[in-house]
């Protein structure tokens, strides 16, 4: 009986490569090979007419260091990261108290907050152009009727990285509060019976029991927060181009433009590096966590 | 979503459930005034665009205009075959390389499954760069197929249903092999019928992702054969439309509709495939 036992693992065995390797392959070619070749191309010379790429060690690198553009765009993204994530993190969770809670018209304020996820960056992107539009734009006529002054908000550059800031909140919180409706149903009402009863506010309820069990649905929305900050650029092609004054360029427009408009990829393979480098921080802080959570359960 | 849980004594009552009721209508309101913006511009003539009045007539002169001014039609076209692309492969890719995770020992598979996560890290859309260079190569620069083939072997998706092909019962997979059923023959007869949930939350997340993804189809794409909605959208309204906000929003609203119409038709499916698909 042990021959045809053996055989039949070897069959399975085989099988596993085989239903794996339409996957591998296509991952092979599209993410791992492209990430290996963009670290190589970073210690290469953008290819020229009449001048090949050749090896040029950290020359990039210490390009990257000397370009105030990306040190720009670095403090920039930081500053985008920053506001938009405790931002868009709050208030999904105020929605999610909210909407959760036995209010009238709870199910149109939910679809009110929700709908936005369901757009695309892109069309988003418009309708808040239009709605920043100097002169003509609700917010001005808004600000003008109570007797501010006319601003132009997407093309000063004291205000335009506020001004997308403000996109990806709206575009995102809506998205964060579904994870956090999910995990106060999921919190038992025994709960918050025990606490009444040992008079508890509904503050200190907040405070000491609802919030530290939402601990793993917000560390959960911090992380793809963070990701979704230096992965979304469409906003920014769409509204500013970066500008005014590079006041607006996050890493990946950057990655883009250098790329795609002053075609010099050995200098966007480098700033993709940081990028990656950068991705890779926020992960490993990631799987750490998944690993301790895993460990507790 | 909406079982009536029993009552909270931390429910809000009186006083405080007029101030709660209150501030969220109101952030209802201001959360949804750029969108119904936009929706007043573009069913309304283009003087009323800024200006607001009871009687203002409304219109789809704007969204005529805007589709005749465009090939809107190709674009749509081009969407749809983008997005049923992906997901199909998606879902043969994913299936197979999940259920070898799910149900198979083999050499290397620990390796294997860390090098597949890591997509979950270095992921397409930060490889622009490298990947249009490799679709260069192979000369389908300007293609559907080129905006699809990153995005066909899913992490996501083969962890998703990794997950879900795990939590059925051994006994089933070991009751159809003893009737002589082969390893692919399980896998259709008895994983993917148990999946079907997953599979229509994946479908949900990744459509929407697709229909929806801008940067990677602006790079690859330079043609009205190829290019998406999101990207003509883009060629349209940055061209020389000038600023006609009122065809703009036209366009801006027609690009979205599909899966506004969707979604408010599907609410809770939506909502359920986003959440599902996100805490896996």
């Amino acid at each position: 009986m042990i021959a045809p036992v053996k055989r039949l693992r070897i069959a399975r065995q085989i099988n596993g490569w085989l239903f794996l390797l339409p996957a591998i392959a296509l991952l092979t070619l599209f993410t791992y090979w492209p990430a290996v070749k963009t670290l190589v191309e970073s210690f290469y010379s953008t290819a020229r007419p009449r001048r090949p790429a050749h090896f040029i060690g950290i020359e990039q690198y210490r390009q990257l260091i000397d370009d105030p553009v990306f040190w720009q765009a670095l403090t920039n993204n930081a500053w985008y990261a920053l506001i938009s994530i405790p931002l868009a993190t709050g208030l999904a969770l105020l929605m999610a108290i909210w909407v959760n809670d036995r209010i009238p018209g709870r199910a149109l304020a939910r679809m009110a907050y929700f709908t936005p996820t369901v757009l695309p960056m892109i069309a988003v992107a418009n309708i808040w152009l239009f709605f920043y539009t100097p002169q003509y734009g609700l917010l001005e006529q808004v600000v003008s009727l109570f007797g501010g002054p006319p601003h132009n908000w997407l093309g000063s550059s004291s205000s335009a990285l506020i001004a997308v800031t403000i996109v990806a909140i709206w575009k995102e919180a809506g998205f964060f509060m579904i994870f956090y409706l999910a995990a106060l149903q999921q919190i038992s009402p025994s709960l918050a019976e025990a606490a009444a009863l040992e008079g508890a506010s509904r503050w200190h309820f907040f405070r000491r029991v609802q919030f530290p069990l939402l601990m793993p649905t917000t560390l959960f929305v911090l992380i793809n927060a963070i990701i979704n900050a230096f992965r979304t650029v469409d906003h920014i092609i769409v509204m500013t181009r970066g500008g005014p004054d590079n006041s607006t360029t996050l890493l990946l427009y950057y990655v883009y433009q250098v790329g795609f408009s002053f075609w010099d990829t050995g200098y966007a393979a480098a700033l993709t590096m940081v990028l990656l480098a950068l991705l890779a921080a926020i992960s490993l802080v990631q799987y750490g966590w998944l690993d301790r959570r895993v460990h507790y359960r | 979503m909406s079982a009536p849980a029993s009552r909270s004594p931390y429910a809000p009552k009186g006083g405080g459930l007029l101030a709660e009721t209150a501030a969220s209508w109101l952030l209802a309101i201001f959360w949804i005034l750029p969108l119904l913006y936009a929706v007043w511009t573009a069913f309304h003539p283009a003087e009323f665009s800024t200006r607001f009045a009871i009687d203002a007539p409304l219109t789809l002169d704007n969204f005529r205009r805007a589709w005749a001014a465009a090939p809107f039609a190709r674009y749509f076209f081009n969407s749809v075959v983008l997005v049923a692309l992906v997901f199909g492969g998606q879902v043969v890719l994913c299936t197979l390389a999940a259920y070898a995770f799910a149900r198979h020992d083999f050499f290397g598979k620990g390796i294997a499954f860390a090098l597949v996560l890591l997509q979950l890290m270095i992921m397409p859309d930060v490889l622009i760069v490298e990947n249009y260079r490799t679709m260069s190569t192979l000369g389908i620069l300007d293609s559907i197929p080129a905006i699809a083939l990153p995005y066909i072997a899913s992490a996501f998706g083969i962890f998703l249903l990794r997950q879900t092909f795990k939590s059925v019962p051994k006994e089933l997979d070991d009751a159809a092999r003893l009737e002589g059923a082969n390893d692919l023959q399980v896998l259709l007869k008895v994983y993917v019928p148990l999946a079907k949930p997953i599979y229509v939350a994946y479908g949900l997340v990744s459509i929407s992702y697709h229909w929806n993804n801008f940067l990677w189809p602006l790079i690859v794409t330079n043609s009205v054969e190829s290019r998406p909605v999101t990207v003509g959208l883009q060629v349209f309204s940055s061209g020389d439309q000038g600023v006609d906000w009122a065809i703009i929003s036209a366009a801006t609203l027609m690009t979205s509709a599909p899966l506004l119409i969707a979604f408010l038709i599907f609410q809770r499916q939506f909502v359920q495939s986003f959440m599902r698909a996100g805490i896996r």
